[in-house]
């Protein structure tokens, strides 16, 4: 029989306290390590979708909604901005790069959108198979597009106005043709149909003339005018660092453009979320402290009940060492199985979370082992000696002869 | 021939108004021996001192030809768990194990590996086959009683020490535990010192220590 073993049959001794110092420990364990690793699994997904872009251009509005929408796709635009002037405003020599995109349609929930053939190269986009959108109405799809809805090369599909699944005012005059199919990147790329902009410009053109009915009379008096061109955003990389300084302020004071700076407002998003975050990581913490308290009470209650059965590892030649030894072991162990099955219940959270994020915001979560929990698990093993030691040492310190005594 | 135990001029106390001192005691290798007394005169005392469970304020104790009071942490209790057997008045056991693994741990904790012919035997000889895979708790007082004069012995220690072992017991399971103890002890060539002030036993025995209070 060794110390292992025994351990284990004197953890099963006491099915009610080791039942309890177990749960209270996983609780804890589960709360942080899910915490850790939604706030890891965003930041990751938040920073590779950036793709280095350095500004968001678009209407005025809120600038972090313009970013959500304009490079994650998961908020609704603030509006549109006049072509023109953002094709002038690209001409800045800032700028090393500038792409726009046009919003506006959907299919089956995942977004159109008008754009150069620059924009897949942001992403490291591939084609897997078919190849880019060449003419009008021609689309390259994402991996996720391709697998959610089944759409295959040559198929044609009617977008749906809005950026909702939920409308029913389909286009069904000006059908898109699939081209190309992107290979997975993991980005925001997997969950867009990329086509021209003359695409979405020409489809709000003819629907716009189709569904007179449904507009109001000033409005159509302006569209029967000249239709201005517009996009939604255009995404900009600078040419220098001068950039950052002046380009902002340039299109904030001067034209009716809204500028916003990825980094900058991610940094507001993630403050606002970390005070969330920052309060479940104590709420957790303290429920792991509670249960250190847990484990430290429970064994220094067995301790009384024990006193003879660790006299009398001595009589039979343990030592000090092992009765030390012993009642850490049980320390450690409460803290370990505590880990263990906080470890697994996370990942099972998480599992359950990203398929609602993918269902409902076609958001993948990623990341089922980070270094996180190499740190948590060194940190559960302290708590366990740190709960144990107090009663290891009275156990090491017993009085064979008195306590036999007795 | 060696001899099991040589105690030379042993003194304990307890406090400084009172030390003990007891007789010096010699047990030949398979001698059984008697030490009795009354209640409060140091028998206790004496046992835990030849066991090393205390040290003497003076004098030594020689287990087979070894100064045990010159022992020190882990080595005595090594020392003392494969040369000397302890059998209880009230039968102690580990009660989150098996009777059979009490006696494997006995094994185990002096880093021995088991005989398990020699574990067979004494679960028969003892009579408590039949407990082999109970908890200790579901165990009586004849049966605890033989099970730990099954531990004493499972070392093949060359000393077996008794503190009061019958006094829990009826006459009749008396008799039976300290006809098994003699019969383990003569077959280990061990020596066997039972301190006990249970005058039932006296007749058995042809050397006998009587303490003085």
């Amino acid at each position: 029989m060794n110390i292992i073993q025994f351990n284990f049959k004197q953890i099963k001794s006491r099915p009610l306290s080791s039942v309890l110092n177990i749960i209270l420990f996983a609780t804890g364990v589960t709360i942080i390590s899910l915490v850790f690793l939604l706030k890891d699994s965003f930041e990751n997904q938040m920073d590779k979708n950036a793709g280095g872009i350095d500004l968001v251009v678009g209407a005025k509005g809120s600038p972090l909604q313009l970013i959500l929408s304009g490079i994650y796709h998961v908020d609704y635009p603030t509006g549109n901005i006049d072509y023109n002037e953002a094709i002038e405003l690209s001409k800045n020599p800032l700028i090393k790069q500038a792409i726009p995109l046009a919003l506006g349609d959907n299919f089956n929930g995942f977004r159109i959108v008008g754009t150069n053939k620059a924009y897949p190269t942001i992403y490291n986009g591939q084609i897997e198979v078919g190849s880019l959108w060449q003419k009008d109405f021609e689309v390259t799809i994402g991996s996720k597009v391709a697998s959610k809805t089944g759409l295959a090369i040559g198929r044609q599909f009617a977008g749906v106005h809005g950026l909702s699944a939920e409308s029913d005012d389909v286009h069904e005059s000006t059908p898109y043709t699939v081209t190309g199919i992107f290979k997975e990147t993991g980005t925001v790329l997997d969950q867009l149909i990329l086509t021209n902009i003359e695409s979405v410009w020409k489809i709000h053109d003819n629907h716009e003339h189709d569904a007179d009915c449904d507009h109001s009379q000033e409005e159509r008096e302006h569209e029967e005018g000249e239709h201005p061109k517009e996009i939604t955003t255009l995404l900009i990389w600078y040419q220098n660092p001068m950039g950052a300084i002046t380009l902002p302020r340039l299109i904030n004071k001067s034209t009716n453009m809204q500028a916003a700076s990825p980094v900058q407002e991610l940094n507001r998003l993630y403050s606002l979320l970390g005070v969330g975050i920052e309060a479940l990581t104590y709420i957790s913490g303290f429920i792991v402290l509670i249960s250190a308290l847990s484990i430290f009470i429970s064994l220094l209650n067995s301790l009384k009940e024990r006193k003879y059965e660790l006299a009398l590892i001595r009589v039979i030649g343990g030592s000090r060492f092992r009765l030390f030894a012993i009642v850490i072991l049980e320390g450690i162990s409460f803290a370990i199985i505590g880990y263990m099955i906080g470890f697994i219940l996370s990942r099972l959270a998480m599992l359950f979370l990203s398929s609602y994020t993918d269902n409902n915001f076609n958001y993948t979560l990623q990341g089922w082992v980070t270094f996180t929990d190499l740190f948590l698990f060194a940190a559960s093993l302290i708590i366990g000696i740190v709960a144990a030691i107090i009663p290891a040492i009275k156990a090491m310190k017993t009085n064979i002869s008195k306590t036999l005594s007795q | 021939m060696e001899k099991s135990l040589i105690t030379d001029s042993i003194q304990y106390s307890y406090n400084k108004n009172y030390t003990f001192v007891f007789p010096d005691i010699v047990c030949e290798k398979g001698e059984h021996l008697l030490i009795t007394g009354a209640s409060g005169c140091g028998k206790t005392t004496l046992l835990h001192l030849i066991a090393g469970l205390v040290t003497p304020k003076r004098g030594s104790v020689l287990i087979k030809g070894n100064d045990i009071t010159q022992l020190r942490g882990a080595k005595l209790d090594k020392y003392r768990g494969r040369e000397i057997g302890i059998v209880f008045q009230t039968p102690q056991f580990i009660k989150s194990l098996t009777a059979e693994e009490n006696l494997k741990m006995a094994v185990s904790l002096n880093n021995l590996s088991v005989d398990n012919i020699y574990l067979d035997s004494l679960f028969e000889t003892l009579n408590i086959v039949h407990c082999r895979n109970r908890k200790t708790n579901e165990m009586s007082q004849g049966e605890l009683q033989r099970l730990s004069i099954a531990r004493a012995v499972i070392n093949k220690p060359s000393l077996i020490l008794a503190d009061e072992p019958t006094s829990s017991l009826d006459d009749k399971n008396c008799k039976e535990a300290i006809k098994l103890l003699r019969y383990q002890a003569e077959k280990l060539q061990a020596g066997l010192i039972i301190v006990t002030h249970d005058n039932r036993l006296i007749p058995g025995f042809s050397k006998i220590v009587h303490l003085e209070s």
